[in-house]
């Protein structure tokens, strides 16, 4: 099934298919959001955003709407 | 046999423990300053590395890849590219954090993409028992082409082995570890074509960001036939770094292998509480009250002490100096001015002490994560809280801790809000007014009115800062990138050393600094009042002894006479005397206006200011404190004390919210590159300071 980052519920995890590399910025693909890169939800901050990721062993936070340019396969 | 001294520059991503490294290299034996005409803090230190060879490390701001994405990050690039820079090292060392060692080796193979003597520094290392994290050593050495030191910087493990490394640093191999010019083979023959004598990879650093090396400039590259459009350019980084990462995982694939039964969950437990919707307010709100609690409550013993040491210490010198005019500059003027500055160290201190643990624990990127949401209705970021927080210490490191906002619209906003919170040269100005018109007493009993006036104060300041968030939000229209990416660390206990000397450096830069506009505005301002330009200042004692109206007085009543009637013909007393109808409906008289135009250069320069102007105004042999004789003032013709609640108020309420700071307006100039905002903020925070002081003392009077 494949969702954007920012529909991920709490501690679902999934696998980067895709996404928008115009919109993306670089530091984030440093960070470790590439293609084949596992993600994972810890947590979302109170009021809805943003939200917390495990991308690849790094944690870190990103707004939703860059969230929705991440393409994830969920398993 | 001494050897010249070695070149070292640290380099590493943010939270790889690089700072400690750095701290157990040189100890205490470290400067900090700035690079020639930027604000990027530049640390360096010496280390000896054996019996006859010393080393210079060069402690770099911390970056995650060679793409600068700010000016601290664009140094990192400059340096390692010029190799006619004082600073160009003879070896990197790269600092790693074990458990992050995917993504800290994506900066390592760029750096060895530059053919740089590179030392792997592999940190935390006893974590990896904990964790149950195996390496490969000699296999990461081979292929890495590098030697690699397994440290810990905190538990100073390692350390002897890296020093004998960089010892070693000519036998290091400078080759790169992988081709990166495969991303775009013809692309890059063409490159190498024109320029066969450059390395690839910095001529690609060039194309891709605003940096300059030697003869090569951006502009000439993109001159070309072949030059390629900012988003191809784009994907061609992304290519990029998606091989260093292939490379990087089929390597730690076969060289780091993790025992997952040992991952310990308490960083996701203390995650879940402190980003709780409850509970993470909850404890946010409870650490800043007991911020402000040991800065108010706690830090009042040792400033009872300072303030006893400095009064005698003014004794002292009025005692065994010879007395005369510049005994009194000393006595009354220097050294309380001095006082003045020294006295408010506890406080910054336990400031900068508390702001460095929340840093250092890894709480703050938490707190950013909380209010980020909450920020953003007013124009500003999660990101804008530590500035703000910051902002109560110092508003120029805060301004400076803006850089890591990357939308610039809400980076502007929080540079331009930022001076309203009460920074901690307010304190000195605050806690003499108030304890001049605020009674002692207790409000029900149970809050001290005194210490209420200042919590308002600090309250005031944050309030406005958010007012004037919304109304530049609303004003403001730029097109933005909507880019906010934070990075979670590990949480960890503070490292005594890393808090400790940040405490130290940053005391002493603000003391030192305000020290010295203190001591030279001192002398300014003494000169200022003890010589006048007209006949009425030389001939004041004749003018006073023969004016019929004074034939009555004592000769005390004289002196006192002739002193004031000297002070108001001195050059200060004409300045003053022409600023006077513009504050005289703030409640204020020419000395007072005097005191606010001397801390235009620097707020704590107020209580100096009117040590020097009263000290010379009164032939008084008795010792008084600045206090006693700013009560003992009254006003020449209604006789009532100057300094009341009315024109207090007006008074605390004008620095409450004046841009009163040459420093901080030239550190915003520096940081938005122009001098619009500095300016807006100078008239417009000063012009409302104004009418909120006016309408204070109308009301109150």
């Amino acid at each position: 099934m494949q969702k954007t980052v920012d529909q991920l519920k709490k501690g679902e995890k999934g696998v980067i298919l895709s996404f928008d590399i115009d919109k993306i910025p670089l530091k984030l693909i440093e960070m470790g959001c590439m293609e084949g890169h596992l993600v994972e939800l810890i947590q979302i901050a109170p009021f809805g955003d943003p939200i917390y990721l495990d991308m690849n062993g790094t944690h870190l936070a990103i707004r939703k709407e860059m969230a929705r340019e991440i393409v994830v396969e969920i398993f | 046999m001494k050897h010249p001294l070695l070149k070292v520059a640290l380099i590493g991503n943010p939270n790889t423990g690089k700072t400690s490294l750095f701290n157990q290299l040189t100890g205490l034996n470290q400067q900090v300053g700035n690079y020639p005409g930027i604000t990027v803090e530049r640390k360096v230190g010496i280390c000896n590395l054996s019996e006859n060879q010393k080393a210079t490390i060069l402690d770099l701001p911390g970056t995650y890849s060679l793409n600068a994405n700010s000016i601290d990050e664009n140094l990192v690039i400059e340096l390692l590219l010029n190799k006619n820079d004082t600073d160009f090292p003879d070896v990197v060392v790269v600092v790693t954090d074990v458990e992050n060692l995917k993504r800290n080796l994506l900066l390592f193979t760029q750096i060895k993409d530059l053919e740089l003597p590179a030392i792997l520094v592999i940190n935390m290392a006893d974590q990896m028992k904990i964790k149950g994290i195996s390496l490969d050593i000699l296999a990461l050495e081979t292929v890495l082409k590098t030697k690699i030191a397994l440290i810990s910087s905190r538990k100073s493990t390692g350390i002897a082995e890296l020093k004998n490394l960089i010892l070693d640093y000519q036998s290091l191999s400078t080759e790169p570890c992988l081709n990166s010019s495969e991303i775009d083979a013809p692309y890059f023959k063409e490159l190498r074509r024109i320029y066969p004598n450059e390395s690839l990879y910095k001529l690609w650093l060039v194309i891709c960001q605003n940096v300059n090396f030697g003869t090569v400039s951006k502009a000439v590259i993109i001159d070309n036939s072949f030059a390629k459009s900012e988003p191809d350019l784009k994907r061609l980084q992304h290519k990029e770094t998606v091989k260093r990462y292939q490379f990087i995982n089929d390597l730690l694939k076969e060289t780091k292998k993790i025992d997952v039964s040992k991952a310990s969950g308490f960083q996701a437990t203390l995650d879940r509480l402190l980003t709780h919707k409850v509970w993470g307010y909850a404890i946010f709100f409870g650490i800043l009250f007991l911020i402000f609690q040991s800065v108010f409550a706690w830090s009042s013993i040792p400033m009872d002490f300072i303030d006893e040491l400095f009064a005698s210490l003014s004794n002292l010198a009025s005692e065994h100096l010879p007395a005369g005019k510049l005994t009194d500059l000393i006595a009354q003027g220097i050294i309380p001015g001095i006082g003045g500055v020294v006295i408010f160290i506890p406080q910054i201190a336990f400031l900068f002490l508390s702001i460095s643990l929340l840093e250092e624990s890894g709480y703050m990127s938490r707190v950013v994560f909380l209010m980020d949401k909450g920020m953003r209705r007013y124009g500003l970021s999660g990101k804008s809280v530590v500035p703000l927080i910051s902002g109560t210490a110092c508003a120029i490191p805060a301004i400076m801790a803006t850089r890591n906002i990357e939308n610039w619209k809400e980076r502007l906003i929080t540079i331009l809000v930022t001076p309203f919170t009460t920074c901690s040269a307010r304190i000195p100005v605050y806690t003499i007014l108030i304890s001049l018109v605020i009674p002692d007493e207790r409000f029900l009993g149970f809050f001290n009115l005194q210490g209420l006036t200042l919590m308002i104060l600090y309250a005031l300041g944050f309030l406005m800062a958010i007012v004037s968030a919304m109304i530049l939000n609303y004003y403001l229209k730029f097109k933005t990138k909507n880019f906010f990416v934070v990075e979670m660390p590990q949480y960890k206990f503070p490292y005594y050393k890393n808090v400790g000397l940040n405490v130290i450096e940053k005391t002493k830069a603000f003391v030192f600094g305000a020290g010295k506009i203190i001591v030279s505005l001192s002398i300014v301002l003494w000169f200022l009042a003890s010589y006048g330009p007209t006949d009425s200042f030389s001939n004041a004692k004749e003018i006073i002894q023969t004016s019929p109206e004074n034939s009555l007085l004592s000769t005390d009543e004289l002196d006192d006479k002739i002193a004031s009637f000297k002070l108001e013909n001195s050059y200060i007393g004409i300045i003053g005397k022409a600023i006077e109808p513009a504050i005289t409906p703030l409640g204020y008289d020419w000395k007072i206006g005097i005191g606010i135009v001397a801390s235009f250069a620097a707020r704590e320069v107020f209580v100096g200011t009117m040590a020097t102007i009263y000290s010379v105004g009164s032939h008084d042999d008795e010792e008084n404190t600045i206090k006693q004789r700013m009560r003992a003032e009254v006003h020449p013709e209604t006789g009532e004390p100057i300094y009341n609640f009315a024109s207090g108020i007006s008074l605390l309420l004008f620095y409450a919210f004046a841009m009163q700071c040459m420093s901080t307006l030239a550190i915003v100039k520096k940081e938005t590159n122009t001098w619009k905002w500095p300016m807006i903020q100078l008239f417009v925070m000063s012009g409302f300071a104004y009418i909120v002081a006016l309408i204070a003392y109308q009301l109150l009077k």
